[in-house]
């Protein structure tokens, strides 16, 4: 079996599971952000009156941290009164931060566990060696009355990442450059297994940015052999005993799919689709992408690791006279860290605003929304039409590496001669 | 549940993601009413105001990728949608619109099979989409044993409310 099967299995009290096989599997933990007060309404209509377990489900209030209007704020009154009403052991407010980044942080995240968020970017925990998919509010809602959910056991495909990247390119080139070849549904209803000598030797900011963006492929889960880096960082936070499940030998992938990572360049996804994949000197060298601004942040690409190679470009410079380049550091913890190391006062000198941790202008929701016309460069990992405010807007995804560039320049730059 | 239904289309194309079924903006609202009144508004402003009641959304490759808000399958049934029916579905959608009562048919090339205005009937037991204007007929994918369970129980709400011994 594979070592998502085993995990499947195990949470089901089942020796074994086979692909297709519909199973009802134990969660070791819920978490539901502040977009889906639906999930408190589900849960009252379904008949719930209290959670399964106080100590296995968490709100996070990140999208909308802190609160841009009277609705939202409403919503958030509504969700802590439901968290206060159970209890509930965690609870992360407007403070914290990104919920796939605070997660880890407080120790709720652990390899062999069952992670379900309501949020498409819960693929990010296989990063640890956990399973962890996202939800709708509804089937929250049931998941916080049984603690558990149904799953169809998916195709696993393996993703090898073979090789050691050239300088200036980033976990995020490397993610981009894949989905450019499997595509937006090239994993649907799959997990994908990403394993190589490049997963076995990346830290844990890296892998948790490539498990991040597989649900851009479709991916229900995504997962990774936990290496020592991940095993360091687990033992020092995690607030339950764990297992680390591994694959049998000689397990068969449903499809296996290899890129050598030693070759890759930075990459860019062009408007408007994740899977619009182009290496950025073939974008820049087709034309001159002039941008309005830059933006730094979210469970994808805001993390220390992130801002910190952003501050090492933009040390002592400047960015373009009227663009703006918006910092938001994943979680509060983050924050901290880079105000510490000095990355925060060097990339304010720089012209950069800094924002509150937290989703925020990711989803189009607040701190850093487009206008119609404008072109924005961001670490993030969706640039939809409409996704960042104005449908009209247009969005390249891209390394914070490649982003701190070219808001140096004010058009799109290749980042790599400035490292 | 109903097996069978006609209604009136409107077709979209390719990685309809749920920011154009609805946008990030309005993702605080609560009331399916005015949720619905925003569906599709990332691909036109005019969907929800002139969408045909038990009409059907018919599109191309995975519908509904991208952010797992309930908010889109829950515009789509406010807005009048009874089914949508395209290439294939990203997963957390597919499982929403199921928990919901809006049925999500795989129904391969049907997007250019059909014009925006011409009626569809589905047939889920027969497996077949046919177009009135043309008379032509379709084959369409069978939906799984354990989505047919939540469908035919009326959705996730009413099964766990039977399983709670609420009904």
């Amino acid at each position: 079996m594979h070592a998502i099967e085993k995990i499947l299995a195990r949470n089901s009290g089942k020796e074994s599971v086979r692909t297709g096989e519909i199973v009802t599997a134990k969660i070791d933990f819920a978490e539901i952000n502040d977009l889906y007060l639906q999930t408190v309404y589900s849960f009252y209509e379904m008949g719930g009156e209290k959670v399964w377990d106080r100590e296995r489900c968490a709100f996070v209030f990140d999208h909308y941290a802190p609160c841009p209007d009277v609705k939202s704020a409403s919503n958030h009154r509504e969700m802590r009164e439901f968290a206060k009403k159970n209890n509930l052991r965690f609870h992360f407010d407007t403070n914290c931060g990104v919920c796939h980044q605070v997660m880890p942080e407080a120790g709720v995240i652990y390899p062999g566990m069952i992670v379900v968020a309501t949020d498409s970017h819960t693929t990010t925990h296989g990063a640890f060696g956990a399973m962890g998919t996202g939800c709708g509010a509804t089937d929250m809602a049931t998941i916080l009355m049984t603690g558990e959910l149904w799953f169809r056991v998916p195709e696993i495909i393996e993703i090898r990442l073979e090789g050691e990247a050239p300088k200036g390119v980033y976990p995020k080139d490397v993610i981009l450059a894949v989905l450019g070849k499997i595509r937006a549904d090239g994993a649907v209803y799959k997990a994908i297994d990403f394993t190589g000598s490049y997963v076995e030797n990346l830290n844990v900011a890296g892998r948790m940015v490539i498990c991040n963006m597989a649900v851009e492929m479709g991916a229900k889960t995504a997962y990774m052999q936990p290496n020592q880096d991940v095993l360091d960082y687990v033992k020092a936070r995690a607030v339950r005993p764990y297992e680390v499940q591994y694959t049998d030998p000689g397990y068969e992938y449903a499809e296996s799919y290899v890129f050598d990572v030693s070759g890759l360049e930075p990459e860019l996804a062009c408007p408007h689709s994740v899977e619009n994949v182009h290496p950025l000197s073939e974008v820049i060298a087709g034309q001159d992408v002039k941008l309005d601004q830059g933006y730094i942040g979210s469970c994808t690409g805001g993390r220390e690791e992130d801002i910190a190679v952003a501050a090492g470009i933009l040390k002592g410079k400047h960015i373009a006279p009227y663009t703006r380049l918006i910092i938001v550091p994943a979680s509060g913890e983050v924050l901290s860290e880079c105000i510490r190391k000095g990355y925060i006062q060097d990339l304010m000198a720089a012209g950069a605003t800094i924002a509150a941790p937290g989703c925020a202008a990711c989803l189009g929701v607040h701190e850093g929304i487009l206008a119609p016309g404008e072109i924005c460069i961001t670490s993030t990992n969706r640039n939809f039409p409409g996704r960042m405010g104005s449908k009209e807007a247009s969005l390249y995804l891209a390394s914070p590496a490649t982003v701190a560039a070219s808001l140096l320049n004010g058009r799109i730059t290749d980042p790599r001669p400035y490292l | 549940m109903e097996k069978k239904l006609t209604g009136k289309v409107i077709v979209v194309g390719d990685n309809i993601d749920t920011d154009q079924i609805y946008p990030g903006c309005y993702l605080a609202l609560t009331d399916p009413k005015e949720i619905g009144s925003h569906c599709l508004e990332g691909v036109s402003r005019e969907i929800a105001s002139t969408f045909p009641e038990g009409g059907i959304v018919v599109a191309g490759r995975n519908f509904g990728c991208g952010s797992s808000r309930e908010h889109a399958p829950i515009a789509l049934l406010a807005m009048g949608a009874r089914a949508v029916l395209a290439d294939s579905f990203a997963r957390i959608f597919f499982r929403n619109a199921i928990n919901l009562g809006l049925l999500p048919v795989i129904c391969k090339g049907i997007s250019r099979h059909v014009n925006a205005g011409q009626t569809l009937t589905l047939d889920l037991d027969a497996g077949t989409v046919s177009v009135q204007e043309t008379g032509e007929s379709y084959p369409c994918e069978q939906l799984g044993e354990q989505a047919m369970l939540i469908l035919e129980a009326g959705g996730i709400k009413p099964l766990m409310r039977k399983r709670f011994g609420k009904e």
